[in-house]
């Protein structure tokens, strides 16, 4: 970890996004995370992805759990509101404010320990209902705070820092919320930045529930030979399966691809996602075909990364989301004012005859 | 009088039932169980008398005591009527509506010598079951629906109506009032209507043809109720709620906090619909447990909405971890608990007050929280609106204690009130005009004005009021901290701040007599058999004060009380005398001075149990002992500390 305090003051040279904001205006504290670790590229990811799509930082509720991944959103977007919670209950508490203030921006970062073992019914849940948030799982196979325990990610055969042998199955997040209905589905490397800011920024912007699985290998504890989750073994086995541009409403998709490899899917904003280089038999809005895709490159030794699956944002009609199902109206129930939540005395009146 | 129709039903050949011991004629006095078998229709038909005897004035309760099941076993519903408004569960029976034949033996034995059983005459009664200190009365119900309805299930709905019916005769219940209440019920569905009105006629004519109408125990129509709803207090809270301006409620069905959410939603319905989209002003979510309900809760009430979930005591052990996060995160959030009978799964459906220590102290670490425990259903709408206010104002758990008996029973109360310049109380909120005025830094757990109450900021107001909220160790600034002084130093804070909810939270229900010399202390739902003992106690020339804990921490009019008595006597619903310990750890007051009387079986607390448990350590005159005890199919424990 680092010890040494940001500057206050910045560059004056910076660059600034339309919001008068520079990157350093997206950042938060110095991580005390160790050298090298994932979920540091991971949370560089997320500074740029925001400062990107010029959010307003204080627009913004960051949420996690507890483990390493849990510390990370105290190193982004200091501008924003952020609760750290308890073990595995990111998704309840992110469900509570989303319901609270629809008008919040909600980034919930979670660990494959926080999610796919003491949180993993909360994890299920999240997805079913819906939550319009972006869900990262900073996965690395072990828990690292207790010293390299395997998680439930941890592939059979693949090995912990002292020899011993994983037997027990994985538990795939990529899979499992695809089963679940999930309608954004992702999986990137904390090592390809270039991958993650326009999947991280499709995320954000797609309305309803997503989930970004990043590989993010713990450098203490799962970086080692015989691990699955290392850098080395990533990159070995590394498929950028899908290649996905994010494409804010105003801007046209770049010329630079070749008509014939562009696949354009709508979001619900006017926002598109543009699709290059998909293989020829892949649909990314085909549900069962992604999930076959997937565990076929698994089978084959790979690990199979990209936008995986995009649901298309329902043209018409009520949306599916957390308050499209719930038929909220559109102000946020935190500041509904009262004199239209109280029917008042004399409705309470009229209604004791139902009681007599 | 009443004639044992039994005999002619079973074919003449059995003993003749003598009447008892003849009870004097007594008018608005009485208390009558129904026993059937759940899954058959009968609630209605009991509301239904309960209703009638509410519309006749005269003060009323009907307690249900029902299975953890949907269809086949037993359930009973007791009505006490009694002019001088002492309405909590008594033992004393004068009849029983014997139903159900599985429970005949144990139905036949509940009743005062003096008393009448009514029962289908359609099939002989066993002969074992004779007694012949009560008198029988058989009406053969199954033969009357059969001969006269069609279809099984209006067969089965209609005999319950019948012995509606029968009972307004016998009892002498205002008819038209139960035919009003028909009405009311079946407007929208005539045919049903005339079902209804044979059924009552059938039963009411067989009862004054064979019987003497109305028995000495019987109804006159009085005045009590004319500012009074009948209400249970699950729906009494979530009107609450509505009226509090709560907008988001996430839950878990348990039995019996159900109702509360159900009734919330109906209300929500109703009254929370934007007249123009047909849109909700509200969000109600059925959480995937308990866990997920208490951080959903948590993290709308972060987000500035005013948040709760019901619950019962299973599901509060499940959220303790989340509730020490409110607390020491410092998150205002409501938390009712309609309490069962525990430990562990329990009884589901019957009641205690088993949760008091636990709902004070939840979860692990130092924690300490606001409690409080309404008495009935009225109060169950106060404190609801209350309980927003308080978390608010002190940023933390509040807890709404009550239990089954409470909750899902109905209770006849005065008519709730609302004043409507009430204004939520948010507590200190910084607005987003305050943070782009402010000079300095926010810093979330300062204790700016000394009350040991910091100043919160919402997520999406303003830059100037983010803040990390955590439940690991953090510093006074919200910076998190694993150094010793900052962390004691906010720890010992939020202590203060509790200690200092304590004036603000409900004073206890005290009162006085002259001459008195012990208190009779209790909590809840007990409040109804404490003041009946009260009175009882002055027939027998006993004088005794009453005081009634509302909260916790302890109000400061508490101490002076338990002082002023050489002994208290402390009443619960629980094993351990949880009050009681509470009372001996939080005040001064002297442990030998504060003497437990509890009953625990998971029926509403009843007079007697507080008489006998009076008994065991002083001399009130006459023994009230054993016999109801009995009556009551289960122990009455109660022994002395």
């Amino acid at each position: 970890m680092s010890y040494i305090k940001k500057p206050r003051v910045h560059h004056p040279g910076l660059t600034r996004n339309r919001l008068g904001l520079t990157r350093r205006d997206y950042e938060g504290t110095m991580s005390t995370l160790c050298a090298g670790c994932g979920h540091d590229s991971i949370t560089a990811a997320i500074i740029e992805a925001f400062w990107e799509l010029e959010i307003a930082p204080h627009e913004v509720a960051k949420t996690s759990g507890i483990g390493c991944s849990g510390k990370t959103p105290t190193y982004f977007l200091k501008e924003a509101h952020g609760f750290n919670g308890v073990h595995g209950r990111m998704p309840s508490i992110t469900t509570g404010a989303h319901a609270a203030n629809r008008e919040l921006v909600c980034i919930g970062v979670s660990g494959d320990g926080d999610s796919l073992s003491i949180g993993m019914g909360q994890f299920a849940h999240v997805v079913r209902r819906n939550v319009d948030m972006l869900y990262i799982i900073e996965n690395n196979g072990v828990y690292g705070l207790t010293k390299g325990q395997f998680s439930a990610s941890a592939d059979v055969g693949s090995t912990a820092k002292r020899g011993q042998v994983n037997r027990e199955h994985p538990i795939d997040s990529v899979l499992l919320s695809l089963n679940l209905g999930a309608g954004f589905v992702a999986r990137s490397f904390s090592g390809d930045k270039e991958q993650l800011v326009p999947i991280l920024k499709a995320g954000l912007r797609h309305r309803g529930f997503a989930l970004i699985d990043v590989i993010s290998p713990c450098v203490t504890f799962n970086d080692h030979r015989g691990s699955t989750k290392s850098y080395q073994y990533t990159r070995d086995n590394y498929n950028q399966l899908v290649y996905a541009d994010f494409v804010p409403p105003a801007e046209e998709i770049a010329a630079s691809f070749e008509a014939g490899d562009v696949r354009s899917v709508q979001m619900h904003d006017g926002s598109r996602i543009a699709f290059r280089k998909v293989p020829d038999d892949y649909d990314p809005t085909d549900r069962d075909q992604v999930y076959g895709y997937i565990r076929e490159r698994q089978r084959a030794g790979e690990v199979a990364t990209g936008l995986l699956y995009v649901e298309e944002a329902p043209q018409e009609g009520e949306h599916s989301d957390f308050h499209g199902l719930q038929a909220t109206v559109d102000e946020p129930l935190s500041s509904y004012p009262f004199e239209d939540l109280c029917p008042g005395a004399d409705t309470l009146e009229r209604l004791q005859e139902r009681f007599r | 009088m009443a004639v044992d129709n039994r005999l002619s039903a079973i074919g003449g050949d059995a003993p003749a039932s003598t009447n008892g011991e003849r009870p004097a004629p007594r008018v608005n006095d009485l208390a009558f169980k129904i026993g059937t078998v759940n899954g058959t229709g009968s609630a209605s038909a009991n509301g239904l008398l309960r209703s009638a005897i509410f519309r006749m004035g005269i003060p009323v309760s009907g307690k249900n005591l029902f299975p953890s099941n949907i269809q086949g076993l037993p359930t009973w519903y007791e009505i006490r009527a009694n002019g001088d408004g002492h309405t909590a569960r008594t033992a004393r029976f004068d009849m029983v509506v014997a139903m159900n034949p599985a429970t005949y033996e144990r139905d036949v034995k509940e009743v005062t010598p003096g008393g009448w059983v009514m029962y289908d005459s359609s099939w002989p009664l066993p002969r074992d079951l004779d007694r012949n200190d009560v008198t029988f009365l058989g009406i053969p119900l199954a033969k009357m629906t059969v001969d006269n309805f069609k279809g099984s299930r209006v067969r089965i709905l209609m005999k319950n109506i019948c012995y509606v019916g029968a009972l307004a005769a016998l009892l002498d219940i205002d008819l038209d009032i139960v035919r009003t209440l028909l009405k009311e019920t079946f407007a929208a569905k005539a045919k049903l209507l005339d079902a209804n009105f044979l059924a009552i006629d059938l039963g009411y004519d067989y009862a004054r043809e064979h019987f003497d109408c109305p028995l000495p125990v019987r109804l006159a129509p009085m005045d009590g109720n004319e500012d009074s709803i009948v209400i249970d207090g699950n729906t009494a809270a979530a009107l609450g709620c509505v009226y509090a301006g709560a907008t988001v409620a996430a839950w878990y069905p348990i039995t019996p906090s159900t109702s509360l959410v159900d009734a919330f939603t109906g209300f929500c319905h109703q009254f929370r619909k934007d007249p123009e989209t047909g849109r909700n002003r509200f969000a109600i979510i059925q959480a995937e447990d308990e866990l997920a309900a208490a951080g959903m809760v948590i993290g709308a009430a972060w987000a500035g909405a005013r948040a709760f979930t019901s619950t019962s005591g299973a599901g509060l052990s499940l959220m303790s971890e989340f509730i020490g996060l409110a607390y020491y995160a410092e998150v205002p959030s409501v938390f009712f608990d309609v309490q069962r009978v525990g430990p562990s799964t329990g009884m589901p459906t019957r009641t205690q007050q088993g949760d008091i220590q636990f709902a004070a102290y939840a979860s692990h670490g130092d924690t300490r929280h606001i409690v409080i425990f309404p008495a009935n259903p009225h109060e169950c709408f106060d404190f609801a609106v209350g309980a927003f206010d308080l978390a608010e104002r002190f940023q933390t758990p509040v807890f709404v204690l009550t239990d089954l008996d409470i909750g899902m029973n109905d209770w006849v109360i005065p008519k709730l009130e609302w004043d409507d310049s009430y204004r939520p109380d948010r507590g200190k909120v910084l607005t987003a005009e305050e943070l782009e005025a402010a000079t300095g830094p926010f810093h979330r757990y300062l204790d700016v004005d000394g009350d040991g109450i910091p100043w919160r900021t919402l997520p999406g107001v303003h830059p100037n009021g983010a803040y990390l909220t955590r439940g690991s160790g953090h510093d006074r600034y919200g910076n998190y901290t694993e150094d010793s002084e900052p962390y004691a130093d906010v720890l010992a804070r939020v202590g203060r701040k509790i200690d200092g909810a304590a004036p603000h939270l409900p004073a206890p229900e005290i009162r006085l007599r002259d001459g008195a010399k012990i208190g009779l202390v209790t909590i809840g739902g007990c409040r109804g058999a404490v003041l009946e003992a009260v009175d009882e106690l002055v027939e027998r020339g006993i004088e005794a004060d009453y005081m009634r804990v509302r909260a916790f921490p302890f109000h400061p009019d508490i101490e002076p009380f338990l002082a002023a008595h050489e002994v208290n006597f402390v009443i619960e619903q629980n094993r351990d005398g949880q009050l009681r310990k509470l009372l001996i750890a939080e005040t001064d007051a002297e442990k030998a001075a504060l003497v437990s009387i509890r009953y625990y079986g998971g029926y509403p607390m009843s007079c007697h149990h507080v008489m006998d448990g009076l008994a065991r350590h002083i001399d009130i005159g006459a023994d009230s002992g054993p016999r109801e005890a009995a009556a009551l199919g289960a122990a009455a424990p109660g022994a002395a500390p």
